[in-house]
C-alpha cells in the first residue's frame, strides 16, 4: 500500500497555492480545485479512492489549515447519504446527528412533509450546499439554502453554525443503515485525527523553520540544546499522531468500520492525536516566543486548530474511556490479543 | 520565513508558505501484518501458555535484561523461533523480519525469560550476516539459532558512555592478530555469555575525525587475560559486569568487519536495535497485571478507565510506529530518525506504566513476593531507570532527532 505520492503532491500544491493567513470562511478557490480533481468525492464508490488516500489528503489539508470541509463532505455526508440510498448533493456538505421532529416515515413517500428542529454547531453551516442528518433510524438530506443560519465558530474561527430546519421540506429521506450512528462517530473521529496529525506537522514545521532563523545571544535559537530537545519532543508527538491516524485509516479500510479492531484503532488514534495536539501547540508556541502569541503570526492558524479539533468529535477523555472500557472488559489475558487485533 | 529574523513583525508577514510544511518523514507508512502470521502467533501463544501452566517460568518485567534462562532459549531454538531471519545454510530459518517481530512481541508481552539469547538473536546474527566472514558465520550462527551460543555487547567504558567515540580500549597489532588492553563496563550478561563484540581503538585518536581508527573485535570471553567482575544492579541481581582485558590475544580471524570501520558498523547496528518491541514492552506484564487488579476489584471509575485507556491508546500507537519501522527495515531502508523517535517515546511509555500502576492500585511493591502485581511492580520500579539509558540515552536520541529535523 505505497503511500499515494501523486495525491500528496496534488493536495500540497492546491493547499499551498491558496494559502492566505488573513482569510476566514470557505476557501472557494481550494474547494473548486479539489472538486475538479475529484478530491471532494475521493472515497465515493467508482472513483477508486480509498481511505488510505483520504488519509493522505486530510493530513495535508490539516498541515495547511485548509478551509474546506473535505472530511465532512466525503467521509461523512457522502457516505451517509449514499448508504441510505439517497442522492448526494453537489458542493460542500456536512453530516450531523439530530432530531428533526415529524416528517413521514423512513420508507414511504415523504414528499411535501416538513420537518422541525435545530442543528447546533454544524461545521461550515453557512457555506454548505446540503446537510445530511441522521435522525434515529432515518437519514434526511436537507437543502442548506432552506435553513436559517445563526453563525458561530470554533477556536480556529472555522464556522460552527446553528441551523434551524423548522418548516423545511427535505430533499430526500431514506432508512438509516445498521450501525449508522456508530460508524458516523468513528468516521468523524478518524477524519478529525488525520486533520490533527496534519496540523501538528504544520505547526512543527513552522517552529523548526523559525528556530533556524530567529537569532538570540548571537546565534540561531536552534543551536541551543534546550530548544532542540523541545522540538525533538514535538517531533515524537507529530510522529505518533501521524502513525496513529494513518494506521487507523488503514485498519478501517481493510477491516471495515464494523470491526472491533477498527473501533479500537480509531479511538486510540483520536485520543493519541488529541494528546499530541496539546504537546505540539505548547512547544511550538514556546519556541516562537511572543511573536507566535499574536494574531499577526500564522502559527495560530495551526495551533488554534489543534486546540479546537482535539475537543471536536470526542475528546481524549471520551475516546480513552472507550479504550479503557474495552481493555478492562478484555481483562489481563485478553488485553494483548485486543491490542494485536 | 525570509527577511530579517531579528525583526519579528517582518518575519511574520513575509511568512512564505511554500516550504513551511515540509519536514523529513518522521515515521514510515503503516504496515499490516500478513494474514498468515496469525497462525504463527497462535502457535507461540499456545507454547507460552503451556510453559506457564507447567510452571516453567513466571512472567516478569524487563525480561530481556533480567530473564536469563538457557533452557528456555534452547526450547525456543528447537521450535525454530531463534535465528528466524538467518538463512537456512547457517542453521537459521530464512523467515521474514515481520515473522520475527510477531514471535518477539509475543515473548515480551508474556514476560518470558528471553535474556540469554536476546543480544545474539537480535543483533549479533544480523551483524554477522552483514559484516562477518564466512568462517565466523559458520562458527557462530548455527549455535545462535539453536539457542546455545550467547553474546554480549562491549561498547561502553568507564569514561565512554554517550560519547562512544571516546573509547580507549586499545588493540595493538601483533603477529597473527591483535593484543587487547582496557576495560569495558555495564556489559549485560558477560558472565554468562560466550562472546561479545568489543569496540576498540586500533589507531591513535585523530582529533579531526574522532570516528576514525575504531574497529570491532569478536572476543570469546574465555580467552586468557579476560577478567569479568560483577556490578550488582539496584535489585542486587547480577546482570552488569566490568570486563577487563590484560593483553588479550585476538587472532585475525576474530576481527569483525574491516579494521577502521568500527564506527560505521556500530551505528548501523544501533539503528536496528532501537525501534523493536522491547522499547515499549518492558513493563507490559505489569500493565496486564494492573488490568487484572482493577477488574478483580469493585468496578472502576471514569478516571481509572481513562488512565488505562490512555495507556492502551499509547501502546497501540507505539506498536503501529514500531511495526512501521520494522517494515521499512525489511524493505531495505534505514529509518534512523524514526527509530530514535520510537525509542524515546517507547521508553518513556514504559515508565508511564509504572507510575499508573503505583497510583491506581494502592499496594506497596514487594520484591520478596514470588509473583503477582506487587512483585512485578517492585521489579519495574527498580529497573525503570535503565529504560531511558540503555542503547543510547533519551537526551542523546533527541540530539539525533534534532539533527534529522535539520536543527543542527
Ligand atoms: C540496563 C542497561 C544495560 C546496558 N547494557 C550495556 C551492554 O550490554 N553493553 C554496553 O556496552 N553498554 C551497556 N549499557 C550502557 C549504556 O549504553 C550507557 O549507560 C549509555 O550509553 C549512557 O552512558 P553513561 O551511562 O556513561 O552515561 P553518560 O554518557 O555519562 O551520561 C550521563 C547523563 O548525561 C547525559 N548526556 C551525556 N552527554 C550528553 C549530550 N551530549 N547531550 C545531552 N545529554 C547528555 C546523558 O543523557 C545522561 O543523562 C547498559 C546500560 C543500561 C542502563
Amino acid at each position: 500500500m505505497a503511500r499515494n505520492t501523486d495525491l500528496a503532491d496534488l493536495a500540497e500544491s492546491i493547499f499551498s497555492d491558496s494559502w492566505d493567513p488573513g482569510a476566514t470562511g470557505l476557501d472557494t478557490t481550494a474547494w473548486r480545485a479539489c472538486a475538479e480533481s475529484g478530491l471532494t468525492t475521493l472515497t465515493a464508490p467508482d472513483t477508486g479512492g480509498t481511505l488510505d488516500d483520504a488519509a493522505v489528503l486530510l493530513e495535508t489539508a490539516g498541515a495547511w489549515a485548509a478551509r474546506v470541509p473535505l472530511a465532512e463532505t466525503d467521509l461523512l455526508a457522502g457516505w451517509l447519504a449514499r448508504s441510505a440510498g439517497l442522492p448526494v448533493p453537489d458542493g460542500p456538505l456536512a453530516a450531523v446527528r439530530g432530531s428533526l421532529g415529524p416528517a413521514g416515515d423512513t420508507t414511504g413517500d415523504t414528499t411535501g412533509d416538513t420537518v422541525a428542529g435545530v442543528l447546533p454547531r454544524v461545521p461550515w453551516g453557512r457555506a454548505l450546499a446540503g446537510v445530511v442528518v441522521l435522525d434515529g433510524d432515518r437519514v434526511l438530506v436537507l437543502d442548506a439554502a432552506a435553513l436559517t443560519v445563526t453563525e458561530g465558530t470554533n477556536l480556529a474561527e472555522e464556522p460552527r453554525d446553528t441551523l434551524d430546519a423548522t418548516g423545511v421540506v427535505p430533499l430526500a429521506t431514506g432508512p438509516a443503515p445498521d450501525g449508522a450512528a456508530d460508524e458516523l462517530a468513528l468516521r468523524a473521529a478518524l477524519g478529525r485525527s488525520l486533520l490533527l496529525a496534519g496540523a501538528a506537522r504544520g505547526a512543527l514545521a513552522r517552529a523548526v523553520g523559525y528556530a533556524g532563523e530567529r537569532r538570540q545571544f548571537g546565534r540561531p535559537i536552534a543551536r541551543f540544546q534546550a530548544v532542540q530537545h523541545m522540538l525533538a519532543e514535538a517531533g515524537t508527538e507529530v510522529a505518533a499522531a501521524a502513525a496513529a491516524s494513518a494506521a487507523a485509516a488503514h485498519t478501517a479500510r481493510t477491516a471495515g468500520f464494523a470491526a472491533a479492531g477498527t473501533t479500537l484503532a480509531v479511538a486510540a488514534a483520536k485520543a493519541r492525536c488529541g494528546e499530541a495536539a496539546t504537546a505540539v501547540a505548547r512547544i511550538t508556541h514556546q519556541v516562537h516566543g511572543a511573536i507566535g502569541f499574536t494574531r499577526e503570526h500564522d502559527l495560530r492558524l495551526l495551533t488554534t486548530r489543534l486546540w479546537a479539533w482535539r475537543d471536536e468529535d470526542g475528546n481524549e477523555s471520551y475516546w480513552n474511556d472507550r479504550v479503557g472500557t474495552a481493555a478492562l472488559a478484555a481483562g489481563p489475558d485478553g488485553l494483548w490479543p485486543l491490542v494485536t487485533g | 520565513m525570509a527577511g530579517t529574523p531579528s525583526a519579528p513583525a517582518t518575519a511574520t508577514r513575509s511568512a512564505g508558505p511554500a516550504r513551511t510544511t515540509r519536514l523529513p518523514a518522521l515515521v514510515p507508512e503503516p504496515v499490516e501484518l500478513p494474514a498468515h502470521l496469525a497462525e504463527l502467533r497462535a502457535e507461540v501463544r499456545a507454547f507460552l501458555d503451556a510453559e506457564r501452566a507447567a510452571g516453567a517460568w513466571t512472567p516478569r518485567a524487563d525480561v530481556w535484561l533480567s530473564g536469563w534462562d538457557a533452557g528456555f532459549s534452547r526450547r525456543l531454538g528447537e521450535r525454530g523461533w531463534l535465528g528466524m531471519t538467518i538463512p537456512t545454510r547457517y542453521g537459521g530459518h530464512g523467515r521474514s523480519a515481520l515473522e520475527r517481530y510477531v514471535v518477539t512481541e509475543e515473548l515480551l508481552a508474556a514476560g518470558a525469560p528471553v535474556a540469554a539469547h536476546w543480544i545474539a538473536d537480535r543483533q549479533i546474527g544480523p551483524s554477522l550476516l552483514r559484516h562477518g566472514t564466512e568462517e565466523q558465520r559458520q562458527a557462530f550462527l548455527p549455535g545462535i539459532a539453536r539457542g546455545e551460543v550467547f553474546f554480549g555487547i562491549g561498547m561502553s567504558e568507564p569514561d565512554s558512555g554517550s560519547d562512544l567515540a571516546s573509547v580507549r580500549t586499545r588493540a595493538e597489532r601483533v603477529d597473527g592478530g591483535w593484543e587487547l588492553s582496557g576495560t569495558k563496563v555495564w556489559t549485560s550478561g558477560a558472565h554468562l555469555a560466550h562472546a561479545f563484540f568489543a569496540l576498540v581503538r586500533t589507531a591513535p585518536v585523530d582529533e579531526g575525525n574522532r570516528h576514525a581508527g575504531l574497529s570491532q573485535l569478536l572476543v570469546e570471553l574465555d580467552r586468557p587475560g579476560v577478567e569479568i567482575r560483577p556490578i550488582p544492579l539496584l535489585t542486587g541481581a547480577h546482570h552488569f559486569n566490568e570486563v577487563r582485558f590484560d593483553r588479550v590475544f585476538i587472532p585475525d580471524e576474530r576481527v569483525f568487519g574491516e579494521i577502521g570501520d568500527g564506527w560505521a558498523q556500530v551505528t548501523g547496528e544501533l539503528a536496528f536495535e532501537r525501534s523493536g518491541p522491547e522499547r515499549f514492552l518492558s513493563t507490559y506484564p505489569l500493565l496486564a497485571a494492573l488490568v487484572g487488579e482493577l477488574t478483580a476489584g469493585t468496578g472502576t471509575d471514569a478516571g481509572t478507565r481513562r488512565r488505562i485507556g490512555s495507556l492502551v491508546s499509547r501502546l497501540w500507537t507505539l506498536r503501529s510506529m514500531s511495526l512501521a519501522v520494522a517494515g521499512a527495515l525489511e524493505s531495505g531502508e534505514a529509518p534512523e530518525l524514526a527509530a530514535a523517535l520510537v525509542k524515546d517515546l517507547g521508553t518513556r511509555f514504559e515508565n508511564e506504566i509504572v507510575d499508573a500502576a503505583r497510583l491506581l492500585v494502592d499496594v506497596p511493591p514487594d520484591p520478596g513476593a514470588p509473583d503477582g502485581f506487587a512483585r512485578l511492580l517492585a521489579d519495574a520500579v527498580l529497573h525503570a531507570p535503565g529504560f531511558t539509558l540503555r542503547g543510547g540515552t533519551n537526551e542523546v536520541l533527541r540530539g539525533i532527532v534534532a539533527r534529522g529535523m535539520g536543527l543542527r
